[in-house]
This record gives C-alpha cells, structure tokens and sequence, in this order.
C-alpha cells in the first residue's frame, strides 16, 4: 500500500514527531558543544570567551576524573553482575512449575516501579541507618557491630540499591527469553544424554545469550546516568561520584559552565558507544 | 513441554520461590507497615513486625504538613499530559512507518531510538538556560513537554510494534469503503489497537511518573512533582520513620498497581521488541 | 456502470518493472478473471485498477472518467481480499455499513440495505456477531455484502476463496456467480486457479510476468490457446506440449495435444508407451505414460471403465484435428 498520496501524507505525519525530536537531539547538542570551548561562569563573571580545548583537558586531567571514571566503572560492572547473575537464577526459578507463580512475579517485579527517591531514601533511612535501620537491628541481633553503611561502604550500599531496582528488569527479560526456549531442545538434548549443567551451559546459555546482551546495553545507558540515587543517598560524598554526578556539580553547584560541558560531551560520546551496540542489535530485528 | 513434576520437586520450588520473592518484595512491604506505625514503633529495638498499633495518622500528618495534594497533582499532570501529548504525536507517526515504510523508515525508527541514550546530564545545562530564558523553570507545561520528549522514542516504537501487527489489508478494505485518512486511523486502527494504546499509555505514564533527573533539577516548589517531594525529606529531622514511609506509599502505590497491569507490555517497551 | 479501460499502464517498483505497458477493456457487466501463476503481477494489476497503488505511467478510465489520480475511496469500486480484510472490532452490521456510514447514507438506507444484503447472503441471523465467531465462509459472505451495499460501479476480488477448503470453495463459486448474474455488475476476479477461471469467467486475461498472453472466452482459450504458456496453464490435466521429430512431422517446432484428445488402446496406436501411473477417478481415469520417445511423460484422459496397471504398454492416438502447433517462440501457428 504505497501510492503518492498515502507517501506524503506519512510523510506530514511523521513530521511533528521527527521534528520535536530532531529539535530536542540539535539545540541542546549544539549548545553543549558551544559552551564546552568557552570559559563561562555565570557567577564569576559569565561568558569570558573561547578557551579551544582547555575544558576538555582540564576535565580529563582534575584530580576527581579518574575516581569519578573508576566509580562509574564499579556501580556499572557491580550491578550488572547482581542483576545479570541472579537474575538468570530467578529466571530459571520462575520459569519452573510451582504454585502461586503469577502472585511471586509480581513480588519480583514490584522494586522496578518504585520511584528512584523513593527506593533511596527508603535504604538510606529506614534499613541502612546505622543506629535505627533494620539492617542494624540485624546485625545487633547476631551480636555484631552496626555498620554506618552509607559512610563506611558507601558503593557496597550504592550497588545494593541500584541492583535491586534493576534486577527485576533482568529477570523479566531474562524469563521472557527462557519461555520462548524450546522444549523439544532441551529435550533432546536430554535423550542425547546432556547433564543439567551441559544442557544449562550448552544450550539454555547460548539462546539467552542475546537477551543477556540487550539487558547489559539497556541497563549500561541507564546506570552511566544515574543520578536520584546518588542525589538523595549520598550527594557524590564518600567516593561515590560517579562520571554523571561529577558533571552535574560541575555545572549546577560550581557553575562552570564550560567544563561540565567538556565533561557532558565526554559523557554523549561515551554513552553512544553503548547505544550503537545496541541500535546494532535492535536494527537486525527490523528487518 | 509441559512435564509430569513430582509434588514434592514443585513444592520445593514453590517454597524457594516464594521465600526470594518476598524477600525481594520486603524492603516495600517494610515500608507500607512502617507506614501504619507510630514514629516510636517504627524505630523499636526489636522491630515489630506485625503486632504494633494500627494508625493512619502519618497520612493525615504528611498530607497536611507538605501540600501533598499539590504534588500528587503535578506528578499526575506531569506524567499523564506527557504521556498523551506523546501518544497523540506519536499515533501517526507509527501509522506512516508501520504501513508506509520507505527505506529511511528503520533509520528513523533506530535514530529516535539514539536520541533516547542521550545523557542528559550532558545537555542539562542547556536545557536549564532555555527553561530560564522562556520562562519555563519550575512550570508544569514545561516539564511536561521534556518528559513528552524525552518517552517519545518509546511511545512511537511501542505503537509501532503494535501496528505492525495489524494487517494492511483492513486499512486498505477501508480505503476501498471510502473512508479518508482521518476516518482509517480514527475508526479502524485505533480501535483495533486500544490493547497497544493502552499499555503504551501505562508503561510511559509509570516512566514518567518515576523520572527524577529532570523533575528535581527543573522544578523548585511550584511546579514539583512526587519525586521531589520525597527527595525533600532527604535531610533527617527526628523521628520520621513512619511519616517517610507514609509519603513513599502514598508515591509508589499507585504506580505499583498500575505497573503490575503492564509488566508484560513492559519487556516490549523496554526492549524495543528485541525480545519477545 | 462500470467500463474499465487501462491505457499503457505500467508499474515499477524502484527499478524493477513488474507491468510492462498494458492495455485492457473492460465492458460493463462483464465478468473478467485475471489468471496466471503466482507473481505473474495479477494482484498488482487490480491493486492499479483499485488504486491503491499508483501507476507509474499510463491511465486507467472508469466508465469514460480518467481516474488515474484519484484515491481509492472516490473511485465507486468494492473490493473483497483474500484475508476478508474484515473489522475485527465492529459486529457483521457495523462492517456491512461502514461503506455507507463513510458515505453519510441516511441511516433508514442504511439499515434497508443491510436487511437486503444480509437476507440475500444468509447472514441475518449473524448481524450482532463479531467477524472472529464466524466460520470462514460467512466471513466471505460478510465481505461480500460489505461490497454489495455501496452499489459499486466495479467488485473487485483479490483471491477470494483461496482460504476456504474444497468442498466451500465450489459452494462460494457458484454463489459468486450467480451473484454477478443477478447483479449484472462488472466483476474483476483475480486467481491462479484456472478451474475458477474456466467455470466463473465471461473473459479471462491470462498473465505471465506482467504481460497479457492471451485474453478471450474460457472456450476460446481453451480451443485456441495463443502460445505454449496459455496452452499449458489453460485446461486440466495440462495439455502434452511434445517437440522434436514428431513435432516437425507435424508442421511445427512443438506440437500440442490435449489428455482428453487422445484416444487409447491395447493393440494399436500411434504412438507407444508403458503405463507410469493410473489414476483412476471413477468417471474417467488418467494414465501418465512414460517411454513413449516423444516427451518425459504423456498424459491421457480416457473413460471411467478403462482398464490399464502399471507397466502395461500402451497405444495412443491423437485426434488429428486438435492437435495444436507452435512455432518455435512458442506462438501459435494457425
């Protein structure tokens, strides 16, 4: 179905939703470019002019950028371990005869809808507090001492908190893909005398393996922008300022526009790295 | 296929199951139940688990203290303007790459998609001054209108999906019956598409409603919706435990009841179809 | 109304010309079949005729009015798809009056005319249904009457009975037939099926690749089929096309004899074979004989009672007079 008239009509169909978009990928682009070759500090001073590259090496050379790099790094490869590990574990669980299955599900799911303030400050105070939390009260319990979790192991608790509200996630998908696995195979492979773990290894691994890659590109996108979590749990304290938070300081607290701009053009380059893996993947299922 | 399993490997099962999943579950439950207690229950040594004083007075105290009313408002604006604005732009905008595709079609499809990965840390500070020069910081239609674009790449996907599944030839028996384009999608695409409409709607209504990056950095008092009207108690001031909890439930419950309703649309949208 | 005239029309789809300049007359009233094998552009052919979609060059007229340039819905032709293309969400009425609802018809009109079409296609008992609780063949006939009730100068149907088994195949040919009798419209009827072509067809257009091969009556086609591809696809079982010496002996590069022209016996004949396969049908029987030095296998139409098994030699004899021939681009030579 393809005449002329129905071509351009499309064609004006489309245009409100691809120009909104073009608008709101070009101008904001455009100015963080723009202002990451300036030196401008609209509270000393404002715009003073072009610097060239100044931003970008300053970024890259302060003293917070690797830590901030190795955080970054930490929180991304803590939590998709977690959530990818246990995740194909409760996958398989789930995926198993048993009674209440749609009730349990929906226990696994609930964490992915709550809200990030919500799940952050609800671990920060009510199970992470180290006097009134109950993981103190936990502790206590076993006679040992309350942990100040936030300030003494504060990516443990960062990772803990981001896990559990991604696991869900990787579970969904993860169970979707293990529920389209065919029977039959796995039967097969039964009759060709295959062990749990070799049927697990051999044939259950290599059919999720795509699913595996899409949770491991969705969750990176998100985590490298991670922000409420960090906002409200620690504030970029004790070491858990993370590449997205640094720049964030950069520009709302410290006000200097064009290095948290350098910083923010670092970020949407390293952040499409990802995302062309994973428009790769998307863009074969088109077709 | 479905195997004949001993009762007591589904028992097992069962029991394992359950035991992860409540535990999984737990942290919101704590926080409901936290939520009926009195501040001096809520942080007993030991906890109480279920045999405490029943009372509603954190959720009469919250809703009177903080103007609840006004944030739950704008959270319910915010994320539901976005979401229908989004739908409405988005509806014909599928329709043309679901049954008008041309080559560009899939690049168009793949590059909304890139717009949806941009960190948008690294375009704040330009949004923020375009805000600041039109007005709009700490303003309701402003917020909404980022957060339509910011779920519009999902909308047209999800949509997209759910059109391709609808065969060309009932658009094109309808074109034959004399219906104009506006008569095809108003009459015939869209009410046979309702069930993707509707978990579309459900899915980026939950997003939205969950944003927190532009939402507190966009808004101050006026304009704040939910996720920063929890973020504002932050700062501990006392004993609090119960009223924390009564402002986290009253934010997340809704949101938790609609989002069971489309946990399975939720893989389709997240995953852009990539997994089924 | 409804004379459809196509005008040199072609279609490309990007450089790939699937209909090479084409010229069609279609009378008012007349019954056209549009056959040939699968790809042969047929569907195309009629999705041009319904407009959706464009020709790339060329113009099509209905009833003397250019209607090259415009849209489907203004062109006062119904159509019937292979898949019903029925309205999942709306009941059997609201399908049936989405043609006229679109037309703004008066609504007593409206309902006057779903009485009609429903009584006349048996479907009053099912108006309140939903098209998914229908069996296959009253989801055509709801089709259908969805087309009947605009009154359109043209039916045009795109495969219609390709989803339905055998036995509701023949049923719903028949209905379609006599349909087109009472309703005296024209009818364009596209299929690959030459049996629906011979038995519904005033004039069939016989396609391959884009092109008309031949177009005429069933009988015409089938005394005087134009080419080797008419002669082949036109008649069932297929006519035995045989080249080589036999065919020279004849006056031609190939020499064309239909199943049902041969004449068989035991003792003596023309030509000589063993007998690969017997089918027997009851009312005639067909032998597939093979090692008859003419061709990889001939096939024969003879009577019921016939006898022959397996590996029987065989003896046949065309009748002189319906033999056809061809030159050696495969026309006819007259």
């Amino acid at each position: 179905m393809a005449t002329k008239a129905s071509r351009s009509a499309a064609r004006v169909m489309m245009a409100p939703a691809v120009v909104l978009l073009l608008g709101w990928m070009l101008v904001p682009l455009i100015m963080t470019l723009w202002f990451s070759f300036r030196t401008y500090l609209p509270l000393r001073g404002g715009d003073q002019g072009w610097t060239g590259f100044d931003n970008y090496v300053r970024f890259v050379t302060s003293s917070s950028f690797w830590p901030a790099i190795s955080t970054t790094l930490v929180l991304l490869i803590g939590v998709l371990t977690i959530t990818i590990v246990f995740g194909i574990l409760l996958a398989i669980l789930l995926d198993q005869p048993m009674w209440g299955q749609g009730v349990v599900r929906i226990l696994v799911i609930a964490p992915f809808f709550v809200m990030p303030t919500v799940s952050a400050l609800v671990w920060k105070n009510i199970f992470m507090d180290p006097t009134n939390g109950l993981l103190a009260h936990l502790w206590r319990f076993f006679g040992a001492d309350s942990v100040s979790w936030l300030s003494d192991a504060p990516m443990v608790s960062l990772i803990m908190i981001v896990s559990w509200q991604w696991l869900p996630f990787a579970t969904l998908i993860l169970l979707t893909a293990i529920q389209s696995l065919d029977g039959e195979q796995m039967e097969a492979a039964e009759m060709d005398g295959a062990s749990v773990l070799s049927r697990f290894f051999y044939i259950a691994l290599p059919h999720l393996s795509r699913a595996i890659t899409i949770v491991i590109l969705i969750q990176t996108i998100f985590l490298l922008a991670i922000f409420a979590e960090i906002f409200v749990t620690t504030g970029g304290a004790f070491g858990t300022r993370t590449l997205s938070y640094l720049i964030f300081q950069r520009v709302l607290e410290s006000q200097n526009i064009g290095l948290g701009s350098a910083g923010g053009v670092y970020a949407i380059i390293l952040a499409n790295i990802v995302a062309i893996f994973l428009m790769r993947i998307v863009g074969k299922n088109l077709d | 296929m479905a195997r004949a399993v001993t009762n007591q490997r589904k028992m097992i099962n069962t029991g394992a199951a359950w035991i992860i999943g409540l535990l999984i579950f737990f942290p919101i439950l704590w926080t409901i139940l936290t939520s009926f207690k009195s501040e001096a229950q809520a942080i007993a040594d030991p906890p109480i688990f279920l045999f405490f004083d029943w009372t509603t007075e954190n959720y009469s105290t919250v809703m009177e203290r903080s103007n609840y009313g006004r944030f739950l408002w704008n959270s319910i604006f915010i994320a539901g303007g976005s979401t229908i604005l989004g739908i409405i732009i988005a509806v014909p905008a599928a329709w043309s790459m679901a049954f008008v595709p041309s080559k560009r079609t899939k690049d168009i499809l793949l590059w909304m998609l890139s717009t949806k990965m941009l960190p948008a840390v690294g375009v704040l500070y330009p949004i923020y001054l375009l805000f600041i020069q039109f007005g709009l910081l700490d303003n309701v239609y402003g917020l909404t209108f980022v957060l339509m674009l910011i779920n519009l790449p999902i909308i047209v996907w999800m949509l997209y999906t759910y059109f391709r599944e609808i065969p060309g030839e009932i658009l094109e028996a309808a074109r034959m019956d004399g219906a104009t384009l506006r008569d095809e999608i108003l009459y015939v695409l869209t009410p046979m598409a309702i069930p993707g409409i509707a978990s579309t709607l459900l899915l980026n209504f939950i997003l939205a409603w969950n944003e927190a990056f532009w939402t507190l950095n966009l808004t101050a008092a006026k304009a704040a919706p939910l996720t920063a009207f929890i973020a504002s108690y932050s700062s501990p001031e006392g004993l609090f435990y119960a009223k924390l909890s009564a402002a986290s439930t009253m934010a997340i419950a809704p949101i938790l009841i609609l989002g069971w309703f489309s946990q399975k649309q939720l893989v389709r949208g997240l995953t852009f179809g990539a997994v089924k | 109304m409804g004379q459809i005239t196509l005008q040199k029309v072609t279609k490309s789809f990007g450089d790939v010309e699937v209909i090479p300049p084409l010229d069609l007359d279609i009378q008012d009233g007349e019954f056209t079949v549009f056959v040939g094998p699968s790809g042969c552009g047929k569907s195309t052919l009629l999705r041009l005729i319904a407009g959706l979609e464009d020709i790339t060059s060329g113009h099509i007229s209905i009833d003397g009015n250019d209607a090259t340039d415009i849209p489907p819905a203004k062109r006062g032709l119904a159509m019937v798809f292979q898949s019903y293309a029925l309205y999942p969400h709306m009941s059997v009425r609201k399908n049936i009056a989405f043609p006229m609802r679109m037309a703004k018809m008066d609504q007593a009109e409206q309902d006057r005319r779903i009485e009609q079409a429903a009584a006349a296609l048996n479907l009053t008992d099912y108006l309140d249904r939903r098209p998914g609780q229908l069996s296959g063949g009253q989801r055509q006939r709801v089709a259908i009457g969805r087309a009947i009730v605009r009154e359109p100068a043209a039916f045009l149907f795109d495969e219609p009975l390709s989803n339905l088994d055998a036995a509701l195949r023949v049923g719903m040919r028949m209905e379609i037939s006599e349909l087109h009798k009472k309703l005296a419209t024209t009818m364009i009827y596209v299929t690959h099926d030459q049996v629906e072509a011979m038995t519904m067809a005033d004039k069939i257009v016989v396609l391959r690749a884009g092109h008309i091969e031949q177009v005429g009556s069933p009988l015409e086609l089938y005394r005087n089929p134009r080419n080797t591809f008419v002669a082949g696809f036109i008649g069932s079982p297929k006519m035995n096309l045989i080249e080589g010496e036999e065919a020279a002996k004849n006056g031609g590069h190939t020499l064309g004899i239909r199943p049902e022209h041969i004449d068989v016996s035991a003792t003596e004949g023309q030509w000589q074979g063993t007998v690969g396969v017997a089918e027997h049908l009851g009312s005639d029987t067909f032998f597939h004989v093979h090692q008859t030095g003419l061709t990889d296998t001939i096939t024969v139409r003879a009577p019921g009672e016939v006898s022959f098994r397996h590996g029987d030699t065989i003896y046949m004899t065309p009748r002189t007079e319906q033999l056809h021939r061809f030159d050696d681009k495969g026309l006819r030579i007259a």
